[in-house]
């Protein structure tokens, strides 16, 4: 491979040194320039970087799984800022600088660009930390870094509901943080039984000596972890900053939020989860994330149930699909493969379809899915976008959710989980025929006599959703080999069989 | 002596609940943070001086004096002096935090001990503050309050790190302070976009986000 010693500092130092310049460069185009070129090439290192020699002391590596989010990030990343620019470029073009808000008819104004720029590169920064740290402790400052920098994209757009969002999100996650460093505490009480050697949290060394540690306190570490990170992955109950903060952000910051962000909450959990593993306590861990798992699917489909807001039905969908990421890795064996290529199935399909909300709200102004109709007559390729990004996150053949969500389903029945099975089917088939209530009744039907009409899509509207779904349906009927292998020994690290 | 530490954060905690002065919590915060920089020098650091006093140093400025600061300014600011109406009053949180404390003790008598000399008070204690700070944020109402009792908990965190002389690198226990502090940092510029655009920090009044 092509990957040397510089590939992982490089990972960090580009987009770190990029965020600090983007935020003192004033003129749009360059700092546009400069978020892609450094959006690229953290995506073409990205793919170079499996098995990269781990450097500054073995403190950061890229392991197969941490791999697997690092890819899903960055692809993510790199997509939703070729849209977010058309999206920029297109809000500067108005030239106002006073917006209306939709739904209250209140002005408001959007936040500075170069803020919005370099907010993005730390987040990529801290997200990319998350992944190829080998240090719990610094896991841990990465995903807090992940909230920080990414409280201003929420609050991007200058009004009373995303003020509102962005301090529920700053608040209950930090909380969750809090709780999560607790836990960090208690895991390093538990290795206190291993005398004879320094553990300074390295994962690979804690892995290596966990079954001499104290179980009780390891068991109350995995807790804190598990509801700590939870609380920012959107596992329910603690879910509740995540329909606010995904439907007040710019549609491209949600479509990372909701793809990029929370699988690296996710990602924090595993390490601790493959610890349990090592220690033999395995079961204690895999039974409380079916629980959470659970709860989070049934929780989201009752919302869904009654939602409004396109958004928020998104944002909902998210806690759902969090749920069976969260199931998957729970049922294990067979499961674990799947639920972690449910995470990249379902970061693309997320991604394209916050996109092409964001096309929606902006010809049509609106965020209701009532109101909304006729979406096939006023801009066709969107709204085509649209139906098929909902067949992609309903894990409808062929797109590749199907098979991910196929194989958890398979591996509960054969594990004799029926009741487990019944349950993941039928909020499954509820939250489909919801969701396909609410996009049917947006695409088909006619307009309203004052709904705009010939609107012009352009390609930066429709380029980059199109690609996530291109990739989500290749998925379902080919895998490359370099993916498969990638899961295959992430699944195996986390006691999964093939 | 490191028991009477241990009593303090204790009862600052208690003053913490009882009183509705915004500046008088503040202070209490900040004498909280001190009595935190001051656990260290109890621990066994031999030949780590060098850390153990640079650590302490930083941690005592952040949380004894900067955040403090900070806060009082962001006080000003939004010219909310005093916490008014928590949804649970002063008295009843009192009885909150004394039954915080049963269970802190009691949890804390559950977890096995690991031999050596770990102070088991260091657990219980540990374990209120996080509680008081979790109820905290649950009762009450002015934003800036439940900044605060995000730091309560933070610092409930914290005791039992240091308490436990927790072999953290130096690396990650500056992140862990760089992240406290710039997460209150940007919860202040919140709060203050809050009080410029709804004239109060009522967090119950932000609630036009639901279902």
């Amino acid at each position: 491979m092509l990957a040397n010693d510089f590939t992982i500092p490089l990972l960090l130092l580009i987009p770190l040194i990029s965020g600090v310049l983007a935020l003192m460069i004033r003129a749009d185009i360059p700092r546009r320039i400069l978020l892609l070129s450094a959006a690229s090439i953290h995506f073409l290192l990205t793919l170079t970087s499996h098995n990269a020699p781990p450097a500054f002391g073995g403190w950061v590596v890229v392991d197969a799984l941490g791999c697997i989010f690092l890819l899903i990030s960055s692809t993510l990343f790199l997509v939703a800022c070729i849209f977010g620019i058309g999206y920029l470029a297109r809000e500067k073009k108005d030239e106002q600088r006073v917006h209306v808000d939709f739904e209250s008819n209140s002005l408001f104004e959007n936040g500075p660009e170069s803020l919005l720029t370099g907010c993005l590169l730390f987040f990529l920064t801290a997200m990319t930390l998350v992944c190829v740290s080998n240090h719990l402790g610094m896991i841990w400052v990465a995903i807090e870094a992940t909230t920080l920098a990414t409280a201003p994209l929420i609050y991007f757009h200058r009004h009373r509901k995303s003020l509102e969002a962005t301090w529920k999100y700053l608040l209950i996650c930090s909380i969750g943080i809090a709780l999560a460093l607790f836990g960090n505490f208690l895991l390093t009480v538990s290795t206190t039984t291993v005398h004879n050697q320094e553990l300074p949290l390295l994962l690979d060394q804690l892995i290596k000596s966990a079954p001499f540690f104290q179980p009780m306190w390891l068991k109350a570490a995995f807790i804190f972890l598990l509801v700590g990170y939870g609380t920012k992955m959107g596992l329910a109950p603690l879910h509740t900053w995540l329909p606010d903060a995904h439907s007040e952000a710019p549609s491209f910051v949600s479509a990372l939020l909701s793809g990029a962000l929370l699988n690296c909450a996710f990602l924090g959990i595993l390490r601790a989860q493959q610890i349990l593993i090592a220690a033999g306590l395995a079961d204690f861990g895999r039974e409380l994330l079916i629980g959470f798992g659970l709860l989070s699917m049934g929780l989201a489909a009752t919302f869904i149930l009654k939602q409004m807001d396109f958004k928020r039905m998104l944002a909902y969908s998210s806690v759902e699909h969090m749920g069976i990421l969260a199931l998957g890795v729970g049922l294990g064996g067979s499961a674990v493969f799947g639920s972690l290529f449910h995470a990249v199935n379902h970061s693309f399909a997320k991604g394209m379809l916050f996109m092409a909300a964001g096309n929606i709200l902006t010809v049509m102004h609106s965020k209701s899915t009532i109101k909304i109709r006729g979406l096939l007559h006023i801009m066709p390729v969107t709204s085509v976008l649209w139906l098929a990004g909902f067949f992609a996150i309903t894990g409808s053949p062929p797109f590749g959710s199907f098979l991910s969500e196929f194989t958890i389903l398979k591996a509960a029945l054969e594990q004799g989980h029926i009741i487990i099975a019944i349950f993941y089917a039928l909020v499954l088939s509820v939250i489909f025929i919801v969701m396909a209530m609410i996009v049917l009744r947006m695409s088909f039907g006619l307009p309203r006599n004052t709904d705009p009409i010939d609107v012009h899509e352009s390609w930066s509207m429709i380029a980059p959703p199109l690609f996530l779904g291109l990739v989500t349906l290749m998925l379902g009927v080919y895998m490359p080999p370099i993916l498969e292998r990638l899961l295959h020994e992430a699944a195996l690290q986390l006691g999964g069989t093939l | 002596m490191i028991d009477l530490i241990f009593v303090l954060l204790i009862l600052t905690g208690f003053v913490f609940l009882g009183s509705g002065r915004l500046q008088f919590s503040i202070r209490t915060l900040a004498v909280q943070g001190i009595l935190l920089g001051l656990i260290p020098l109890w621990g066994s650091w031999e030949g780590l001086w060098v850390r153990m006093l640079s650590i302490t140093t930083l941690s005592l400025l952040i949380k004894g004096f900067v955040l403090p600061y900070y806060l009082t300014r962001a006080m000003h600011k939004s010219k909310v002096m005093h916490e008014d109406h928590p949804f649970v009053g002063f008295t009843t949180s009192m009885v909150v935090g004394i039954v915080c404390l049963g269970v802190s003790f009691w949890l804390a008598s559950r977890l096995p001990t690991l031999g050596g000399t770990q102070p088991q008070m260091a657990v219980a204690v540990s374990f209120f503050n996080v509680f008081v700070g979790l109820f905290v944020i649950m009762s009450r109402r002015k934003a800036l309050t439940q900044v605060l009792g995000y730091l309560l908990l933070e610092n409930g965190a914290y005791i039992f790190g240091v308490a436990f002389a927790i072999e953290v690198p130096l690396l990650v226990e500056l992140g862990v302070l760089l992240d406290v502090f710039v997460a209150v940092f940007v919860m202040g510029i919140v709060i203050f976009h809050i009080s410029k655009s709804f004239d109060h920090i009522d967090t119950d009044q932000l609630s036009s986000l639901v279902g």
